[in-house]
């Protein structure tokens, strides 16, 4: 079995053979280099994740928790370990903070669905306008269940959250607060630290939808001090099909099982069941247990790569093409503050001149530049900003100039035949 | 008129046979040298075909599937099927026309026989035409189909 050491040594930054570690990125379609820009979406898989489930269903697969046999013993250490590793990984204060979900959605649902017993008529809900779906719907539904009252934090007009107003929203005491860490449509990046200080101040319990920042910022939920921190392994060089829910235990504890059955009970009969503790109380059924030991592979992976030099080498990338956007002309680019270079991380959202953002898309994917052209999961997002869709260039860790420029190369071949 | 709910759908009369322009303007696609001139092609077809007036761009008559906003009604007339269509996006106006130049006019039988995914891979663009494109051509050729179906008496 592979040991997973929590801090592996960190090696000097080079780019190319970081790249290099992706297979994916190796392809050609048609006549291009493939120019992968949709990291927001979903990032890429390093080779060492991919081995790990491999190796995992070829030697270790069995179910965790149960069986006294040796397979299953090392598929639970394994597991387990992978739940150490995220809660280091983040900084919880201990691991059994950390619940394993299917993604970012699964995670908000839960806290939504376990809050319910919590709420009452009036309770007031407020929610980041820049919110993905996925942290907005699971509260429409719990203030459904509960009559509470949802209300929007509103945005600035260059779509930064609106600090004056949030202030105002504080005073009426909401019960919770739901924000985004890193907005996924444009990249716009929230002062979590203050905002959650001012939300706890006011006594909400609050939540940081942390999907779109996990890949790219050093992340401390005890520095942040939100009761609650989400995300996705897909987004952040893991697998699709395995999220996490972190949160404060005393708060996970509180929280009513949104799934029961096996796995997370203590005693089971017709008379009485006893749910068993968390973090197993909510984690009911067999887990994506591959999935699982997947993502501690690319948190390995993460660890393994010095991080301050990445953060260094996508600002720069993000800046450039900002800058090289901009300088095609005839772009308009969404969400950028009065110091563009510093406030977006991942993504840039832009159209081009009034062209219907679909039509940019069709265009980019024929020179295999794949973007995202849409409302990307953000439809109050793009009413405020008076948008039908927008499209959205998303780097990861693996991007380089070259995509950047292929990116723009190609614009250039749509914007002449578009215009 | 067959089963179009819109409240307010277009009159009868605009419901016309495609000038025959626009099958040379197919067949300029399926010619293009590279992809370039094929999408320029599709985005002239597009222009040639009518717009749809803005208050026939009715939630009832919009094609599901479709990332850009596509429209789509039918009318019969003498057991030939016609179809008004339009799109937001001008990509999709093109490929809608494309749709609209092999089913224009033509009978249910014909309707039915139509093979799109053979007519898509004639003209290079079989791509398009997948389910899991969000361009909801796909949807839009089933729809296309399915009102020439139901419209049987
Ligand atoms: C900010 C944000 N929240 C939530 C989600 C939903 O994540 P998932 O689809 O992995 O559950 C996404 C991903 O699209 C996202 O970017």
């Amino acid at each position: 079995m592979k040991s997973i050491s929590p801090l592996p040594l960190q090696a000097p930054f080079d780019h190319p053979a970081i790249r290099d570690q992706f297979p994916a990125l190796k392809q050609t379609l048609g006549d291009h280099p493939l120019c992968y820009l949709d990291t927001a979406a979903t990032s890429q898989k390093p080779q060492a994740v991919i081995d790990t489930m491999n190796e995992y269903y070829q030697l270790n697969n069995a179910n965790v928790h149960r069986a006294a046999h040796q397979l299953s013993a090392r598929a639970t250490s394994q597991y387990e370990a992978v739940r150490q590793q995220v809660g280091h990984f983040i900084n919880a204060a201990k691991p059994q903070e950390i619940i394993f979900t299917h993604g970012t959605t699964e995670s908000i649902n839960m806290v939504a669905y376990g809050l319910t017993a919590q709420l009452q008529a009036n309770d007031i809900i407020l929610i980041d306008t820049a919110a993905h779906h996925a942290n907005i719907v699971p509260w429409q539904e719990l203030a459904k269940r509960t009559g509470a009252i949802i209300k929007p934090i509103p945005l600035t007009a260059n779509a930064q959250l609106d600090l004056t107003a949030y202030e105002q929203l504080l005073q009426s005491k909401p019960k919770l607060v739901a924000l985004c860490h890193v907005s996924n449509a444009l990249g716009t990046v929230n002062p979590i630290n203050d905002l959650i200080a001012q939300a706890k101040n006011a006594g909400a319990l609050t939540l940081v939808d942390g999907a779109q920042a996990i890949a790219h910022l050093d992340i401390d939920v005890q520095r942040i001090d939100c009761d609650f921190y989400v995300f996705s392994g897909h987004k952040m060089y893991g697998p699709t099909g395995v999220g996490i829910l972190y949160g404060r235990f005393g708060q996970l504890d509180a929280l009513t099982p949104m799934l029961t059955g096996g796995e997370m009970i203590k005693t089971v009969s017709f008379d009485r069941t006893e749910y068993g503790e968390v973090p197993n109380r909510l984690e009911a059924g067999t887990p994506a247990i591959a999935e699982v030991i997947g993502l501690g592979a690319a948190i390995t992976f993460l660890q393994g790569l010095p991080r301050q030099d990445i953060a260094a080498h996508e600002q720069q990338l993000m800046a450039y093409l900002q800058q090289q956007l901009l300088s095609l002309g005839d772009i308009t680019l969404y969400g950028i503050a009065d110091n563009p270079l510093q406030n977006n991380i991942g993504s840039v959202a832009f159209n081009l001149a009034n062209e219907h953002h679909q039509d940019v898309g069709i265009l980019l994917d024929q020179q295999a530049v794949a973007v995202r052209c849409g409302h990307h999961c953000a439809m109050p997002l793009m009413s405020d900003l008076n948008l039908a869709g927008c499209c959205r260039a998303s780097i990861g860790i693996y991007t380089n100039k070259q995509d950047i420029d292929q990116f723009i190369h190609a614009l250039i071949t749509v914007k002449e035949l578009l215009l | 008129m067959t089963q179009i709910s819109a409240t307010n759908t277009p009159e009868s009369q605009l419901f016309i046979s495609l000038p025959a322009e626009l099958s040379t303007a197919v067949t300029q696609i399926e010619q293009a040298k590279n992809w370039q001139e094929k999408y320029r092609h599709i985005m002239l077809l597009g222009k040639q075909l009518p717009t749809l007036a803005d208050e026939f761009k009715q939630a009832d008559a919009q094609v599901k599937g479709c990332e850009s906003q596509a429209w789509l009604y039918h009318h019969q007339h003498n057991g030939q099927h016609f179809y008004l269509a339009d799109s937001d996006a001008r990509i999709v106006k093109g490929l809608i026309a494309i749709l609209l130049v092999a089913t224009q006019g033509k009978t249910t039988e014909q309707i039915s026989q139509f093979e799109v995914t053979q007519y898509f891979d004639t003209l290079g663009l079989s791509g398009q035409l997948s389910p899991s494109r969000t361009n909801g051509l796909n949807a839009l050729a089933e729809a296309i189909k399915r009102h020439a179906k139901e419209s049987v008496t």
